[in-house]
């Protein structure tokens, strides 16, 4: 008979070892899956991890892992410090679109005028359309108690048809012969997030979210309100009585969660995407979930989760592209990786012993 | 814009076929919600039930064969969800994401030989004399078996909680898992139990989806229908009859908006589309208010440290 006992305080060996168990386990069981579908593992394996590292075209998909990982990051650290404080903001994917509605429509209310503080507003009101979207469920949770879990989840399927809406309607390129989709802001300089050197894949979203990396760190060490955080989540009853006010904390987290997680729209609108389109959204808020666990809420976990669930999205588009993989299997290869995490944070918490048979 | 094409009688019999999968999914994450579990993976439980049941009444060419297998097949998934919540002691909510991350994935990938092929069909009960009634035969005694199931099981649920013993010792589970606990009963037995029933009825009411209420396999298909069921429990307050009433509403909504764009009203399609969503919302911040109701225990873990 096997007994869990619940350590007196978590392992730090432990904590960090998960997310390493839990890729190698997911890499085995991917491999399992991989197996099944007819391909050989340690090929496939290979070529998701491998190749766009060290490649033989790894000098096109490096740079790729900057764009890639960039909002993966941004939305996970906002999502962490809600997520450590109990709050569960599940619907970056929504605060995501709305990001990038504003952030190109504020773009294009410009077009074709050139200037400098174009790109700034662009940034600003992407910033906005995210807080915003994600201040419903804030408010919602403050003022009635409403549950934030679904209100953010309800509202990810609002902002799509948000955005269908406006690239059918609001957002539509005059000059686009009648197709769905804005003008493209890639040609259109002043509000164009080119990269900052040539072929880097290095645009301003990367900065961004080096400095959301570096600011969430700061505050969750030597800030109050990150202690507060801290606090709620691992001591509620101890973060009441020491006077942390609830609704502030509510309406920080998920606003600044709904901020980054527009900023990453509005970067990824303006930079690599280019277009408003009705397929925009790839599903970042979703997998940033799994990037904010991968990396123990941790500001610094985070950015190594982001690059790592990057290298999955470009090794699973080359798999795709060379051994025929489905897309749908990186997508079952990253729902997995959650999966073990989650199961292997038991050793975090919890040690396992032998023990005698008694009535439990 | 022609608002006397709709007709009423049609438009409440398609409603009741629009409410069942929110229906058959929300009843079964009552009784887990009851038991004083909060599984939030109910949208990948119907996915996943929604494929199961779309490929082996494909293979096999029967659609009971195919209820059969979704139950199952989300039954099965939401073991996953056993093993992380009762035996790692993982964080439910965290828990229930990954089940709904890796349902979607899972279905998507199963689903690759089955898009645009058309499942085989169910027919509807036709009782004689009776379903020819007007008005009232299309709306009562004109559907599919499946949906009176669901009715069914909404009955069987409310008469189990409410007037048996197994009813009482689930309810106590979910209030207190220190007392049940303390009073003998296996509190992870019963939870695992509840929680394998929620997930055979989340993936029954995706394979209605799949089988009869579209019916054909498109990735991502369920589109929220197993997070409004979530919302769902919370309107009826945990009871039974009023998840009826909800599921009833929400269908109602659905049939209303897609008629609406089908007649042409001069509102956007895509504002008619988001409608369901707000009224959740909406319904959810009316009912907020409220909360006593819910089960004392919902969503702590239980470990027995002593």
């Amino acid at each position: 008979m096997i007994v869990l006992e619940k350590r007196p305080q978590p392992s730090k060996v432990w904590s960090y070892a998960t997310p390493l168990v839990a890729v190698l386990a997911t890499m085995f069981f991917g491999g399992v899956l991989f197996a099944i579908l007819g391909k050989n593992p340690v090929e496939a394996i290979g070529t998701i991890f491998w190749e766009p590292l060290f490649g033989e075209f790894s000098f096109y998909y490096r740079p790729q892992l900057l764009v890639k990982g960039a909002p993966l990051v941004l939305i996970a650290i906002g999502l962490s410090l809600g997520f450590r404080a109990g709050i569960w903001n599940i619907g970056a994917e929504g605060q995501y679109i709305m990001g990038a509605i504003f952030g190109a429509g504020a773009g294009l209310a410009f077009y074709p005028l050139e200037g400098w503080y174009i790109f700034p507003i662009m940034v600003l009101a992407g910033a906005f359309g995210g807080w915003l979207w994600a201040m419903i469920p804030a408010f919602l949770k403050v003022r009635f108690g409403t549950n934030e879990i679904l209100v953010s989840l309800m509202l990810v399927y609002v902002a799509e048809q948000m955005l269908a809406s406006v690239s059918l309607g609001l957002l539509k390129n005059p000059e686009g012969f009648g197709f769905p989709g804005s003008r493209n802001l890639q040609s259109y300089e002043s509000a164009h997030n080119a990269e900052l050197i040539a072929g880097s894949g290095m645009h301003w979203g990367v900065v961004a979210a080096f400095i959301a990396v570096i600011f969430a760190y700061v505050l969750l060490n030597r800030h109050m309100l990150g202690f507060h955080i801290r606090l709620t989540g691992e001591a509620p009853r101890a973060a009441k009585f020491a006077g942390v006010n609830p609704a502030r904390l509510i309406l920080f987290c998920l606003g600044l969660a709904g901020a980054l997680a527009g900023l990453a729209g509005m970067f990824e609108v303006s930079g690599p995407a280019g277009v408003v389109s009705i397929d925009f959204n790839v599903g970042y808020g979703f997998t940033a979930i799994i990037v904010a666990f991968l990396g123990r809420l941790h500001p610094v976990g985070i950015l190594l989760a982001g690059f790592l669930m990057a290298l999955t999205y470009i090794g699973g588009e080359i798999a795709q592209s060379q051994l025929g993989l489905p897309a749908a299997a990186i997508q079952v290869f990253q729902g997995m990786l959650l999966f073990f995490l989650l199961a292997f944070d038991l050793l975090t918490n919890f040690r396992i012993r032998a023990a005698r048979n008694e009535v439990a | 814009m022609d608002l006397g094409e709709i007709n009423p009688v049609l438009l409440v019999a398609s409603l009741m076929v629009a409410a069942t999968p929110l229906l058959l999914a929300a009843i079964g994450e009552l009784v887990v919600e009851k038991a004083g579990v909060l599984n939030l993976g109910v949208e990948g439980m119907m996915i996943v039930g929604a494929i199961s049941g779309f490929a082996i009444s494909v293979e096999t060419g029967s659609p009971w064969l195919g209820f059969i297998a979704a139950a199952i097949g989300g039954a099965v998934l939401s073991l996953l969800f056993v093993l992380l919540t009762q035996f790692a002691l993982a964080n439910q909510v965290a828990s229930g994401l990954a089940l709904t991350l890796f349902g979607l994935g899972f279905s998507a990938l199963m689903g690759q030989g089955y898009v645009g092929i058309k499942p085989p069909s169910m027919g509807d009960i036709h009782i004689p004399v009776i379903s020819d009634i007007p008005v009232i035969g299309p709306i009562l005694f004109q559907h599919d078996p499946i949906l009176y199931l669901g009715i069914a099981l909404t009955a069987l649920v409310w008469a189990v909680l409410k007037y048996t013993r197994v009813g009482l010792i689930l309810r106590a589970v979910g209030e207190n898992h220190d007392a049940a606990h303390a009073l003998g009963y296996k509190v992870i037995k019963i939870r695992i139990l509840a929680i394998m029933f929620g997930g055979a009825c989340a993936g029954l009411g995706g394979a209605y989806i799949s089988l009869i209420r579209v019916p054909q396999w498109t990735e991502g298909m369920t589109a929220g229908v197993g997070w409004i069921a979530l919302a769902l429990v919370v309107f009826a307050s945990w009871k039974p009859w009023r998840v009826l009433l909800g599921a009833y509403l929400f269908g109602g909504i659905t049939v209303l908006q897609l008629n609406l764009q089908a007649a042409g009203v001069a509102i956007p399609v895509e504002y008619l589309a988001m409608s369901p969503y707000i009224i959740t919302i909406l319904v959810l911040v009316i009912l907020s208010a409220d909360k006593s109701s819910a089960p004392a225990s919902l969503g702590r873990t239980f470990h027995a440290s002593h």
